[in-house]
C-alpha cells in the first residue's frame, strides 16, 4: 500500500500550479511561491529580501551563504528550500536581538575582521556553529587525537583555522577573523 | 537547471519502489553533489525522492559491528564517540573532506555514493564516457593532473573522490542495501564500485531503485591502531592527491597484520592487499614500508600531467605508516 500512495504523490507534484512553500527563518514562518529546483539561498535572497547571506560561488565552495538550520551550519546554495520546510533557520539577520549585535558580530567590528564584507555574514554564521561545536568537544582535522579532541579553551589557532576552512575570504582578513572568534571564545577578553 | 517533481519519502520500501518504478527517478539525501551537478546539467533527473525523514539516521553498536545509517550526517559520523575511539582513522578521514558545512548536510550513502569531481565529467561540453557513454575520454589527452594512476581503463582516468571509502574499505565495511522488491543484500564496500574499464557509466554494482540502508564496519580491536593521512594543494578544504588509510595488528615488535587503503590515486576507493602482504610478519623500518609503498602502487599507468602522483601515492603511504609507528611510541 506504501508505495501505491508514494507513486500518486508523485503524480501530484508533477502536475503544473502554484505550490506555496514554507521556511521557518528566525523564528517566523515565511511563504512564497515554490519551485522545487529554488535554493534556500535563492528563496532567502529573491523571494525574501533576506539578502544579508551571500551569494559567492553558488556550488558549495565558498562558504558566503553558511547559514543554520536546526543550530548547524549549512551551506544555502546547495540545500533545495522544497526539502529545509521542517527546519529552523538561522541566518544573520537573525542573530541581532533587540538591535544588540551579536558578540561575535561586535567582535568582528572591533577586531576589523573584514575588508570588503562580501564573505562576513558567512564567516560570521560559521564562527558561531564553530564554538557551539567547540562547546560539544568534537575534533577536527587538526586535532592530533580525534579520540581526544580540544575543550572550547584549549582551541589552537590552527582548529580555529581548520575549522574556518569552510569559508574564503579574498581579502585576506583571516587574521583579524581569527582574532574575533578568539575573542569571543574567551567572553571578549583579548 | 532542468524542472523536476520532488518526493518527500516516508519508508524505505516505498522510496525504493518510487525510484525503481518512476524513469529518471534518483534518491536525494544531503544534496552536496546532486544539487551542485544539477545547476550544471550533469545530473538531469525528472524526479527526486527525498530520504532525509527515512528512519536510518542512527549510529548503534551492535554484535556485528558499528551500524552506521545511510542518512547519518558526515560531521556526526565522524563526531561520534564510537567512531572516534574504536575506528579513528575513520574519523580522520571523514574530517579531512570538504568543510564542516558540507560535512553537516552530506550523508553515509551520499559520501559513497558522490560522483566524480572530473572537470570534464562536470562540462557538458566534453567528451566524458561516464557523464556520455560512448563519446570519448577528453580527460586522457586533456589537462590531467588530478587524475587516477589506478584502475584506469581507455576510456576513463576519474578519481573517486571520498575520504570515507577509503577508510571503510580498509575496515571491510558491509553496506547494506534494499531493493524496490523489497530484498536487501550485503555488498563488501570494496565490491560496490566498478573499475571504468569499458563502461564507466556504470559506477556501482547498484540496481535501478536500490537504496543504501546502512554501512555496517565489523569489530577490529586493533582498529585503533590506525590513521588516515591526505596529501593536497591546500591544507583543508581540498580533494587529495594522494591519500593512504593505514591499521596495524603488533605481534610484539612484528607487524601481525596491516590494512592499507589508498585515495585520490584511484578510479574507486582503493585497497592495497600486496603492499598489506608486504608488511605481515616484518619489524616495522622505513626500508620495509617503501617496500609496501612499490607494492602498493605497482601497476600505476602515468598519463601526460599525473605521472608525480605514483611517486607522491608511495610517499603518502611511507609517512601514514610512520606516523601511525610514531603515535605508538
Amino acid at each position: 500500500m506504501e508505495p501505491r500512495r508514494e507513486n500518486r504523490k508523485v503524480q501530484r507534484a508533477k502536475k503544473p500550479g502554484p505550490a506555496v512553500g514554507r521556511l521557518r527563518i528566525n523564528g517566523k514562518e515565511q511563504t512564497f511561491a515554490l519551485d522545487p529546483r529554488s535554493t534556500v539561498l535563492d528563496v532567502l535572497r529573491e523571494r525574501l529580501g533576506l539578502t544579508g547571506t551571500k551569494k559567492g560561488c553558488d556550488h558549495g565552495q565558498c562558504g558566503a551563504c553558511t547559514i543554520l538550520a536546526d543550530g548547524r551550519r549549512v551551506l544555502a546554495c546547495m540545500s533545495l528550500a522544497i526539502a529545509y520546510q521542517d527546519a529552523e533557520l538561522t541566518t544573520i539577520e537573525g542573530l541581532a536581538v533587540d538591535n544588540q549585535l551579536h558578540p561575535m558580530q561586535a567582535a568582528f567590528v572591533a577586531c576589523d575582521a573584514l575588508q570588503c564584507g562580501y564573505c562576513t555574514p558567512g564567516q560570521i554564521m560559521s564562527a558561531v556553529a564553530l564554538l557551539d561545536e567547540a562547546r560539544l568537544r568534537v575534533p577536527s582535522h587538526a586535532t592530533p587525537d580525534v579520540a581526544n579532541p580540544p575543550t572550547l579553551d584549549e582551541l589552537s589557532d590552527d582548529e580555529l583555522r581548520e575549522r574556518m576552512s569552510g569559508n574564503l575570504c579574498r581579502c585576506a582578513a583571516y587574521p583579524n577573523i581569527i582574532e574575533a572568534i578568539r575573542r569571543v571564545r574567551s567572553g571578549g577578553r583579548p | 537547471m532542468k524542472p523536476f517533481a520532488y518526493l518527500a519519502g516516508t519508508s524505505v520500501d516505498g522510496v525504493t519502489q518510487a525510484v525503481g518504478g518512476t524513469p529518471q527517478a534518483m534518491f536525494f539525501a544531503g544534496g552536496t553533489t546532486l544539487v551542485d551537478l544539477m545547476k550544471i546539467d550533469v545530473l538531469t533527473p525528472a524526479v527526486l525522492v527525498d530520504v532525509n525523514r527515512l528512519p536510518l539516521d542512527r549510529i548503534t553498536v551492535e554484535d556485528d559491528g558499528l551500524h552506521l545509517g545511510a542518512t547519518v550526517r558526515n560531521s556526526e559520523l565522524a563526531w561520534h564517540p564510537e567512531v572516534r575511539t574504536r575506528f579513528p582513522a575513520l574519523s580522520e578521514a571523514v574530517l579531512a573532506g570538504a568543510s564542516t558545512q558540507l560535512r553537516n548536510m552530506a550523508t553515509t550513502g551520499g559520501n559513497i555514493m558522490q560522483r566524480t569531481r572530473c572537470p570534464y565529467y562536470r562540462d557538458v561540453h566534453a567528451a566524458c564516457n561516464r557523464r556520455s557513454p560512448g563519446s570519448g575520454c577528453d580527460a586522457i589527452d586533456g589537462v590531467n593532473r588530478g587524475h587516477a594512476v589506478l584502475g584506469t581503463s581507455d576510456h576513463c582516468i576519474a578519481v573517486h573522490a571520498s575520504d570515507m571509502c577509503v577508510a571503510l574499505a580498509i575496515f571491510d565495511a558491509i553496506v547494506r542495501t534494499r531493493r524496490p522488491d523489497g530484498t536487501s543484500r550485503d555488498i563488501p564496500l570494496v565490491d560496490l564500485h566498478l573499475l571504468p574499464d569499458t563502461t564507466p557509466e556504470r559506477e556501482t554494482v547498484l540496481d535501478v531503485g536500490e537504496l543504501i540502508t546502512e554501512v555496517i564496519v565489523p569489530p577490529l580491536p586493533w582498529a585503533t591502531c590506525s590513521h588516515y593521512l591526505k596529501v593536497r594543494d591546500r591544507a583543508s578544504y581540498e580533494f587529495a592527491l594522494a591519500s593512504a588509510a593505514v591499521a596495524l595488528r603488533f605481534d610484539g615488535d612484528v607487524i601481525a597484520e596491516a590494512r592499507i587503503g589508498l585515495g585520490g590515486v584511484a578510479t574507486k576507493p582503493w585497497r592495497a592487499r600486496d603492499a598489506e602482504a608486504e608488511l605481515a610478519g616484518q619489524r616495522p623500518s622505513p626500508a620495509l614500508f617503501a617496500v609496501a609503498a612499490d607494492a602498493a602502487l605497482a601497476g600505476a599507468v602515468a598519463r601526460r600531467d599525473n605521472g608525480f602522483k605514483i611517486e607522491l601515492g608511495k610517499r603518502t603511504v611511507v609517512r601514514a605508516l610512520t606516523e601511525l609507528v610514531a603515535r605508538l611510541g
